[in-house]
This record gives structure tokens, C-alpha cells and sequence, in this order.
């Protein structure tokens, strides 16, 4: 799909398949940026000139077209981050850090990235909460009959990813919504690889926070959201202190925070990556969230099929619905693969993903991950499919 | 060097590394070292008696560069003093950095003098003699004592 909007795809054959890591972008959002950069720098806030007018505009603009897109009730529910793991930990360390208590406990899997599990493993030291796991089925993935099973009356909090980023698989955000407010719990999501993949609704699912990052998702690098309930906000306290988002402060030590969202951003923030997120945003409706998780699911199936009749490698991840694929060539150290693939200028990634816990599950430490995103194409599978069934040779290309 | 027997040997010491498998034993000094940038992970013991090194082993995971690496410098360097150990060493991390070395003192580790021309592999090839050098440190620091 849109293949020709990525300047980066028509400059040599390279094919990406590392979109979980992180997407490229389209031209309209390297155009908005540079717009910014080459026509009306300026800072946000209390500027009277036509310039920094502008620039805020643009820039708040942005809060509501976020709203928009995750289905959020008010803009002032969205909180402009540097990404999934800056909003992950202001809700751990500004929010649950302030509620949580002794025997309190937090369930999570172990899937997860390392940004959604070690804040809440740090908090375990500070404030002597547990951190549980809910287990993972035969297949590695998150049922809602082993939800069920784990929470038990300790429970206060379930922090998971929508899509783990190693299996790939679809967590019911909605189900696990319900079940969450059912039992008075509080639900975190890591949205950052399901965002633009497949669609949100923060309201119809209940959450309670949602993060993700900008680049994962055809947007810059440097700028995510923060969403949550506008009353959660309203008692998280900000990690950060400094210039916008204070009301007064005086010799004394009296001072006056702004209200939520404007609270939790102190400092000149990445403006022109928060105006090119807009942009993608925008791209993103426009093509329709739906189309483009049909599209990867159809690449990723037809890939995993076509890999499960070549005898050496191994797939851990066939019936995930999402566009990624989890494979090892037997024999072959993961990392090895990936420099094999790059040979053949294919980008995909080797490793634990920053999911470390995951390895008590799959056995293995490491695996090469393919992850396929709206401007893959079905020759560039067959491609990876071609290099797979003729790997006999790999130690030739690699050494 | 040809660039097959190169390969070869390369191929040959990943496949089947020398002294793979950690012991349990107290004479042995241990050290892990991993790859900040990459995923190779690496834990050596070694031990050293009357002034030579009298065995080292290895385990972990690791890509075929930095395996066969390890089990190279660990057949070069078993019966070595303590000296020989850190000028083979020294000629090894120069031979990679792209600095001058002298190739007759590093036996069949002159397999990897061309690592250089893929720059990201070369932390695959020094990372056992990273761990190697931190253990020689450790004896030079006891030594000491």
C-alpha cells in the first residue's frame, strides 16, 4: 500500500521488515516538520507574534486529533511524552507509586517490554507491592481465561501490552476492560505496537492510562502520549517540574501547578515531532487503521505458511494476528540471520526484543523478528521466503 | 589468507568450540562480558598455576564471529605465561582496530585480520579477549597483594 509516500523506499531495494522497531515515514510527515523548521519556527505559549501563534495552533491541534483517534472523551486526557516509556513510567512512578501499598499487586506477563515491566519492578522495591505474571498458553499468548484465573482480591492493577512486540499476539483489550471494571481494577496499556496497526477505543475498552511513540507508528522520533482518564490524571502527580506548567511560584515555596494536561508538560516540548505526529495521524485515518492490520495479517500469514514448508526453520509465533514473525533458522544464532538477511539488504532485527522474560517461555534467548507494516509488499515475502529455503549457505555470506 | 580455509576454520572452531562447559571449581577465575551493542554473552573461567595458564573454558551464546573467537583465543592462549597471554592479546586488539600487529605471535587468530572491514563485527571479535584481559588483571592485581 502507498508505497510511493516513503521517500526512503524509492532510493535503492531495500526492503524493511524491522517496523516494530520502527516505521519509516511518510513524505507528508517529513514535509510538515521541515514546514515548521523552514517557515515558522518558534516556541509554544504566551508568543504574540504570527509565528508563535501559528505554532501553537498546529501544536494543539494535534491533542485533539489524538482524542480522535483512540476515542479518548476530552483532548485534556492527552499528554504529550517522548514516548511509550516516558509515559509508562509517569504512570508507575506519578500515579501508582501514590496509591499502591504493601501486598498490593500488579499483574503483568511476562511477554512484555522491558518498559512496562521494570518501572513496576523498581516500584516493588520502593513501596513492597507484588509484581505477578499472568501465564501464558501453549502458544505464548495472553488468554482471558488465565486473566481470569490470576486476579486474585490483591489485585489493583493489570499492565499489559495490546500487542506483545516478540508473538505478536492481540490481547481483547475490550473483554479485559470489562473484566478490569468489574473488579475494580486499574488498566494500563502499552499501546506502542498496536497503535495504527489495529484500532483504540480508550472508552470503549475502560482503560485507565495508554501509552505509545509517535515513531513507531509513521511519525518522528522523540515524541508519544500519555492518555488517561481525565480523574486518574487529575491526581497523578508530574515527574517533571519547570517553565509552562506552573501557575506561580514565590519565594516562600509556595507555588501553583497548571491543571492537567499542561502539568505534566514542563520544558519547551519536541514541537515540530508533535505537529509531524499530527500528520500521521492524519495519514493513518485517512488509509483507514483497519486496512492496513488486514494487509499485514494477509503478509504474515502467507509468510508463516510458506515458512512452516521449509524444514530448518523454526516459527514460534504462527497463529498471533498481527504482522509480526518470530523465527530462528535451526542451528543458527539469531544475530547471525540478521547480518545473512542485511546481505540481501533486508532489514529485520535480532534478539530478545527488550522482552527478557520471554525466554522462560520460549526456552530460547533470541530470535530474528520480522515485523510487517501498510508499504510491504508480497514480492518483498517472497523475497525473505527465497533467502530462507536456500540458508544452507548462510556461513558463506555471513563469515 | 584464502578466503575459504579462512572461512573454514572459522566455521570449524563455531561448530565445535574448544572447552565449551563452565566447571565447578574454586581455582578458576570467572568472568562474564556481553555486548553492549549486540547480543553476543560470554562467561570465561580461567585458570592459572605456577606462572602459565593451565586451562580455560567457556559458555554462553554468541554469533559465529564471536564464538569461533573465543574458542580460538582459548586453544592459543592455554600453556602461555602470564606475559606471552597480554602481548597476544595486545597484537590481537590491534590486528582488529586496524592498528599495527605482528601476525607471527598470534597463530591461527590471523583468521580474523579482515573482521575489520565489517566495522560491526569487530566488537564480536574482541569480546573474549575483553573478558580474557579482566582476568588477567585480576592475577596481576593478586600478584600484587
Amino acid at each position: 500500500m502507498n508505497r510511493g509516500d516513503f521517500p526512503i523506499l524509492n532510493q535503492d531495494n531495500m526492503i524493511y521488515l524491522d517496523n516494530s522497531a520502527t516505521t519509516l515515514k511518510p513524505k507528508c510527515v517529513i514535509d510538515k516538520m521541515l514546514d515548521y523548521y523552514e517557515k515558522y519556527t518558534s516556541n509554544i505559549h504566551r508568543g504574540e507574534y504570527d509565528n508563535a501563534i501559528k505554532s501553537n495552533k498546529e501544536y494543539d491541534e494535534v491533542r485533539n486529533l489524538v482524542r480522535e483517534f483512540i476515542n479518548a472523551k476530552s483532548s485534556e486526557e492527552i499528554i504529550y511524552t517522548s514516548g511509550a516509556t516516558e509515559a509508562l513510567n509517569m504512570v508507575v512512578f506519578g500515579f501508582f507509586k501514590n496509591i499502591l501499598s504493601t501486598g498490593d499487586e500488579v499483574l503483568t506477563t511476562k511477554s512484555e517490554h522491558a518498559s512496562n515491566i521494570l518501572p513496576w519492578l523498581v516500584l516493588k522495591e520502593q513501596k513492597n507491592i507484588q509484581v505477578n505474571y499472568i501465564p501464558l498458553d501453549d502458544n505464548y499468548e495472553l488468554t482471558l481465561e488465565n486473566i481470569l484465573k490470576s486476579i486474585t482480591p490483591k489485585t489493583k492493577v493489570i499492565s499489559i501490552a495490546h500487542i506483545s512486540n516478540v508473538i505478536g499476539d492481540i490481547r481483547d483489550i475490550e473483554e479485559i476492560g470489562k473484566i478490569c471494571k468489574e473488579k475494580n481494577i486499574y488498566f494500563v496499556v502499552d499501546a506502542a505496537q498496536s497503535v495504527s496497526h489495529i484500532p483504540i477505543d480508550v472508552e470503549k475498552s475502560n482503560v485507565s492510562f495508554l501509552a505509545f511513540s509517535a515513531h513507531k507508528m509513521l511519525g518522528p522520533t522523540g515524541v508519544g502520549i500519555l492518555y488517561g482518564k481525565k480523574e486518574l490524571l487529575d491526581n497523578m502527580k508530574p515527574l517533571k517540574y519547570g517553565g509552562g506548567m506552573n501557575q506561580s511560584f514565590e519565594s516562600d515555596g509556595e507555588y501553583i501547578l497548571k491543571e492537567t494536561p499542561t502539568k505534566f508538560e514542563a520544558g519547551t516540548p519536541p514541537i515540530a515531532e508533535v505537529i509531524g505526529l499530527g500528520e500521521a495521524i492524519k495519514y493513518v485515518m485517512t488509509l483507514g487503521v483497519d486496512k492496513i492490520h488486514e494487509h499485514e495479517y494477509k503478509l504474515k500469514k502467507y509468510l508463516v505458511d510458506e515458512l512452516e514448508k521449509i524444514p530448518n526453520v523454526v516459527v514460534y509465533n504462527k497463529n498471533s494476528k498481527s504482522g509480526i514473525v518470530a523465527f530462528n533458522i535451526r542451528g543458527v544464532f539469531s544475530q547471525d540471520t540478521a547480518i545473512y538477511f542485511n546481505h540481501y539488504n533486508i532489514a529485520i532485527r535480532a534478539g530478545n526484543h527488550c522482552a527478557k522474560m520471554l525466554k522462560d517461555n520460549l526456552n530460547i534467548n533470541n530470535t530474528c523478528r520480522i515485523s510487517i507494516y501498510l508499504y510491504n509488499t508480497k514480492e518483498e515475502i517472497d523475497k525473505v521466503i527465497e533467502i530462507l529455503k536456500n540458508s544452507q549457505d548462510i556461513f558463506k555470506v555471513v563469515i | 589468507m584464502d578466503k575459504n580455509i579462512r572461512r573454514e576454520i572459522i566455521l570449524d572452531h563455531y561448530q565445535n568450540p574448544v572447552n565449551r562447559g563452565l566447571v565447578n571449581d574454586n581455582s578458576y577465575i570467572y568472568q562474564n562480558t556481553r555486548s553492549e551493542s549486540c547480543i553476543d554473552n560470554i562467561d570465561m573461567q580461567l585458570k592459572y598455576e605456577d606462572g602459565i595458564i593451565k586451562d580455560i573454558v567457556f559458555d554462553g551464546e554468541a554469533c559465529a564471529i564471536c564464538t569461533s573467537a573465543t574458542s580460538i583465543l582459548i586453544k592459543t592462549l592455554i600453556g602461555k605465561s602470564l606475559n606471552q597471554a597480554k602481548t597476544i592479546i595486545e597484537n590481537y586488539k590491534n590486528m582488529i582496530n586496524e592498528k599495527e600487529y605482528d601476525e607471527k605471535l598470534l597463530e591461527e587468530l590471523i583468521v580474523y585480520d579482515e573482521v575489520y572491514m565489517q566495522p560491526n563485527r569487530k566488537m564480536c571479535a574482541l569480546l573474549p579477549s575483553n573478558a580474557i584481559d579482566k582476568i588477567l588483571q585480576i592475577i596481576d592485581q593478586k600478584s600484587k597483594d
